[in-house]
């Protein structure tokens, strides 16, 4: 995939600003770190799709304490998410609309099953290890994102020269 | 933490933070697959200033609760940073993760975001993630592998 990665020249690096982007990671941050003041605890968001499970499956693994145990606050944060999303976009934002994506839905579905994956192998997403990992410096951390960054980019670029699009 | 010294604030507080954390997805763009795979095609480079700006946020909140901080007042937790264990997995796990979020744009945290936005076209790749975990989770109970989270 290396050959793929020569990057266009770029009028400007940031065609939308940088504002939106930064204020957004701040928020995330801040979010991330409420929970964490109050509660001791590092919300990552991955995790929800296993404890979840755990409501309408036998699966052992899902069937574990540590999600039995924390599956009841992790819809509630989900929630949140979607809650606070849907302030933002249908409230707050300079023009309120319901928006929804171009991108394929067999992008969707096949990028969904993937991630659904790779997050529970690999201990984590770009919430948990992106920002609370990468946040307490953690090298296991540090190692996934790298990785995944990587084939992210990789992939994303693969499948434009295909010439998908989106 | 147990349910016996949890405070009555703990699901307000938990929906809260969930709250800011989903305002800050929509706001930097990230509820948007298209926003994502236009980093990952180096169009647009402003994802750098949502990972990073949220991780400063956590990494000085981190560290000030746990060299400063006694213990969280809602659970009675001690204050700990993210560090997990190091295996295989982590990488194997993370290319897969990586092939999958570029080719959808999209992550769980963002997806649920989406969904808030009114991008219902997302519950495909929601669906998907659903799917994806149930059959590792599925798959490892039956080979009994217990690493990794």
């Amino acid at each position: 995939m290396e050959p793929l990665l020569a990057p266009l020249v770029l009028e400007t690096p940031f065609p939308r600003g940088i504002l939106p982007y930064l204020v957004g990671g701040l928020l995330v941050g801040l979010g991330a770190a409420v929970i964490y003041l109050a509660t001791g605890i590092i919300a990552g968001a991955s995790t929800f799709l296993e404890s979840t499970l755990s409501y309408v499956s036998d699966v052992e693994r899902f069937n574990r304490f540590k999600y039995i145990q924390s599956r009841g606050w992790r819809v509630v944060f989900t929630l949140g998410i979607v809650s606070g999303a849907a302030l933002w976009g249908l409230v707050l934002a300079p023009d309120p609309t319901i928006w929804t994506t171009d991108v394929q839905w067999w992008r969707l579905l096949g990028g969904g099953v993937l991630v659904g994956i790779g997050t529970r192998l690999g201990k984590g997403c770009t919430s948990g290890h992106g920002v609370c990992g990468v946040g307490s410096l953690s090298n296991t951390s540090l190692v996934n994102v790298a990785t995944f960054m990587a084939f992210a980019i990789g992939t994303a670029q693969l499948v434009q020269a295909l010439g998908v699009s989106p | 933490m147990s349910d016996e010294t949890r405070s009555p604030w703990f699901l307000p507080v938990i929906y809260v933070g969930g709250l800011i954390f989903g305002l800050g997805l929509a706001v930097s763009g990230m509820a948007r697959p298209e926003v994502v795979l236009d980093f990952l095609q180096f169009d647009d480079f402003g994802l750098v200033f949502v990972m990073g700006g949220a991780a400063v946020v956590t990494g000085i909140t981190f560290a000030v609760a746990t060299r400063y901080l006694d213990r969280a007042p809602l659970t009675a937790s001690e204050y700990t940073r993210r560090v997990k264990e190091f295996d295989r997995n982590v990488v194997v796990g993370g290319v897969v993760f990586g092939v999958g979020w570029g080719l959808s744009g999209i992550c769980p945290g963002a997806a649920y975001a989406s969904f808030g936005v009114g991008n219902y076209p997302i519950l495909w790749a929601i669906g998907g993630m659903f799917l994806g975990a149930y059959a590792q989770g599925y798959v490892r109970s039956l080979t009994g592998s217990e690493e990794g989270t």
